[in-house]
């Protein structure tokens, strides 16, 4: 056993460390800083810089413009990129309609999409949830229906984040009403532009427009749209969701959080006195990043036990990063509110392309706070993740 | 960066793992526990000839010169197993205070007895007012000629009732809680003078509480540097608490292990128990909170090389908080979902639940760690 990185990664560390401290976007990374939403351009901006330098897509095959990095490079690179901050690379393009395509999509569909998300030129959403299918996605409602060569696709989708924004959507729809649940599921690539498609902004809790529903009425779709084979659909998604273990539990970006909130009880007084000399905050403070520091071992854990065994079989402790991860961020928000008290009550007006932009750092607080409550819901609920650990881990 | 045990320690763990498979279900364990001072002399044998008990010694002094890792490997096996046997205060603390800091003379003395099974050692440390403080000494020792007289008074000796020898913390100056002054002796547990008042603990084992009144012992009595003897105290009771760690890890493990067996197979309702989704969570937390400590119980570990000792004892205290916080919910839960069963001292749960509980009032708890880590600043 040895918790110490190699040489080599050591120079790899530094080497990310010093892009990111070179090139991220001052404001880009201010706002990340102060938990705001960069918007679009500032996005596309960093994106472009990734993929200039070779990073936009890291843990795809080299033929498609991957890396061949090891786990533990992936590891150092996301860690750095959180703790930066720099936005993370664009989850449904990158994670996880790339991945399904180049494992599952024809050649056609290699060559057509897959540079364009590797560039960003192509923005992308997910079509998953509906209103009625959330934990319970397999019980999903919109279909297609094939006439000719087309897909006819009727229904509806929900909590589509950044559909304002894309370019593209990869939808679960059912195509064969009669099968059983699962397996009547086909996995479609649709133009945003596509007449018949109806956009309509989500406000959340925070005021902030992250989310959105979207409306399919007869929606024509190419015969050609259709990722691998009829039917299979539920596969791929399982696939999409099972691509990403370790990068959810955001263990660089929590630190990165604490560092603001070490900083900021320094700066506030309470009493006389900063915050940070309150014993009692302070503890609370330690417990969090105690709990921190254990998320962070159970991730090396499983990245080391990735990069030994091969990514074949998941490390059981893997199922833990989701509910800690999620748990520590939260956590984290919360210390923020402390830090900051009555001043959290301001109210920054959010523009309609989701930013804000025009208050100070105090206002972006307490939408932090209420945003952070999605990261225990979001991505299987917590309340599945423990479905998960009852049945793979526990066998019960 | 690797997690993985090399080739020797992986077998080490199953050779220990094999032992006490063979011979420490919970049936035998109730056995050795009537035995003289609460432990079998039979099972000592075993660990000695198994080389278990000569693992941190150097080879020249008759070891086999191994690390950190291993005692974690042990400890773990030995908390899987609620091993009664004086491993912590033998093996992993006498023997720690002789590596670190013993004469030639010294670890000529004492380490041959311990490789070899023959002695059994207690770390008489604990006073009525010093609670968490290791430079909280009211025990005096006094220079006399080329030697040492000792007074004072012990409590919550861990194996003191059996021990050939005590490991003794005395101030050779300065006042009650200077950090200075503090001084480590060995002292014979049949020395005239020491008074011995040995009791089972609430988790099975046994302790002293020792009286001593003029006691003399002779100048090769003390372990290091008797004007200073802090810095080694702490960082044998840093080894000792990761040590404890790792047992806490193996009990947590066997708890989890043993209640998502019983829920398996109670039926309430014409259904398994663990068929219902509220239990299933609550293993599910467990389990989580087993992985925590284990990642910590591991980080601890690692920690014992690291070069700064506030980074080491900060990874310790941190570890020590998160065993402290994941054994109160595994054991808890453990006897909630077992029932009215877990109540019983007749099961093996409720053994494990006080066994994790005792750990964690060990060389401080969970609140007076957390306050370790706040007041260094925390670990980011």
């Amino acid at each position: 056993m040895d918790l110490n990185f190699s040489k080599e990664e050591i120079a790899f560390r530094d080497e990310v460390r010093a892009f990111f401290k070179d090139h991220v976007p001052a404001k880009t990374k201010q706002k990340l800083v102060e938990g705001r939403h960069p918007s679009k351009d500032e996005m596309v901006e960093w994106y472009r810089i990734l993929h200039k330098k070779g990073w936009g897509v890291t843990h795809w095959p080299v033929e498609y413009g991957g890396t061949g990095w090891s786990s533990v490079q992936h590891y150092i690179f996301n860690e750095e990129l959180q703790a930066a901050p720099a936005p993370q690379p664009l989850a449904f393009g990158v994670s996880m309609v790339g991945p399904v395509i180049y494992t599952f999509g024809s050649e056609e569909q290699k060559k057509r999409f897959l540079p364009r998300i590797a560039s960003v030129e192509d923005w992308w959403c997910q079509g998953f949830s509906e209103p009625g299918s959330g934990s319970d996605l397999a019980s999903l409602k919109t279909k297609a229906e094939r006439k000719g060569d087309k897909w006819i696709i009727n229904g509806q989708k929900t909590w589509t984040t950044l559909a304002q924004y894309a370019d593209w959507i990869f939808c679960l729809c059912r195509t064969d009403p009669s099968a059983k649940k699962q397996s009547g599921i086909s996995f479609i690539l649709v133009d945003m532009k596509s007449k018949g498609i109806t956009v309509r902004p989500i406000q959340t809790i925070d005021g902030g427009h992250e989310v959105n529903e979207v409306f399919f009425d007869d929606v024509e779709v190419p015969i050609e749209n259709l990722v691998g084979e009829e039917n299979k659909g539920w596969d791929y998604a399982k696939f999409l969701l099972g691509n990403e273990r370790t990068g959810i539990a955001r263990v660089g970006m929590s630190k990165e959080r604490i560092r603001r909130i070490k900083d900021l009880a320094a700066k506030v007084e309470s009493g006389g006195k900063p915050v940070i000399e309150d014993p009692k905050f302070r503890e609370r403070l330690a417990a969090v990043e105690i709990d921190l520091k254990a998320l962070e071992l159970t991730q090396l854990r499983v990245v080391a036990d990735e990069g030994k065994h091969g990514k074949g079989k998941p490390n059981p402790a893997s199922s833990v990063l989701k509910i800690k991860g999620s748990e520590i961020q939260q956590a984290t928000t919360e210390l923020l509110m402390e830090v900051i008290g009555p001043f959290a009550a301001p109210y920054d007006v959010h523009g309609d392309d989701g930013s804000n932009e025009t208050m100070d750092w105090t206002a972006q607080i307490a939408p932090s706070y209420f945003n952070n409550r999605k990261v225990s819901i979001y991505g299987g609920s917590n309340e599945i993740q423990r479905n998960i650990i009852t049945k793979a881990v526990l066998g019960l | 960066m690797d997690f993985d045990l090399s080739e020797e320690q992986r077998l080490l763990k199953e050779s220990v793992e094999g032992l006490l498979k063979g011979s420490y279900d919970f049936d035998s364990r109730k056995k050795y526990a009537k035995e003289n001072g609460g432990w079998s002399r039979s099972m000592w044998a075993k660990f000695a000839e198994q080389g278990l008990l000569g693992l941190p010694f150097a080879e020249e002094d008759g070891g086999f010169g191994a690390g950190a890792v291993e005692t974690m490997i042990v400890m773990e096996a030995l908390g899987h197993s609620l091993v009664l046997e004086p491993y912590l205060p033998t093996v992993v603390i006498a023997g720690g205070f002789l590596r670190r800091a013993g004469s030639a003379e010294q670890k000529a003395a004492h380490l041959p007895g311990i490789i070899d099974g023959s002695k059994t050692f207690a770390f008489a440390q604990l006073e009525k007012n010093s609670r968490w403080d290791l430079g909280d000494v009211s025990t005096t020792a006094k220079k006399k000629g080329d030697g040492w007289v000792i007074d004072g008074e012990k409590f919550v000796v861990l194996n003191g009732e059996a021990a050939d020898t005590l490991v003794v913390t005395a101030r050779t100056a300065g006042g009650q809680r200077d950090r200075n002054g503090v001084g480590v002796f060995l002292v014979p547990a049949n020395a005239k003078g020491v008074t011995r008042k040995g009791y089972p603990t609430q988790d099975g084992l046994h302790a002293a509480d020792i009286t001593f009144t003029g006691v003399e012992v002779g100048a090769d009595a003390a372990i290091g540097d008797a004007a200073n003897g802090l810095p080694l105290i702490e960082a044998v009771v840093d080894d000792a608490r990761t040590a404890l760690c790792a047992e806490a890890v193996g009990a947590m493990d066997e708890s989890l292990t043993t209640t998502v067996e019983y829920i398996k197979t109670r039926k309430q309702f014409g259904v398994p128990i663990g068929s219902f989704q509220v239990l299933q969570h609550r293993a599910a937390d467990m389990f989580v909170a087993t992985e925590q400590a284990r990642s910590m119980a591991m980080f601890a570990t690692m920690a014992a090389e690291f070069d700064d000792a506030k980074e080491r004892a900060n990874a310790v205290a941190a570890a020590k908080v998160q065993i402290g916080k994941s054994g109160k919910f595994v054991g808890q839960q453990s006897i909630q979902l077992h029932g009215g069963i877990g109540m019983t001292m007749e099961a093996k749960i409720g053994h494990y639940f006080k066994r994790l509980t005792m750990i964690e009032q060990t060389f401080g708890d969970t609140d007076y760690h957390l306050t370790q880590v706040s007041n260094s600043g925390g670990l980011i």
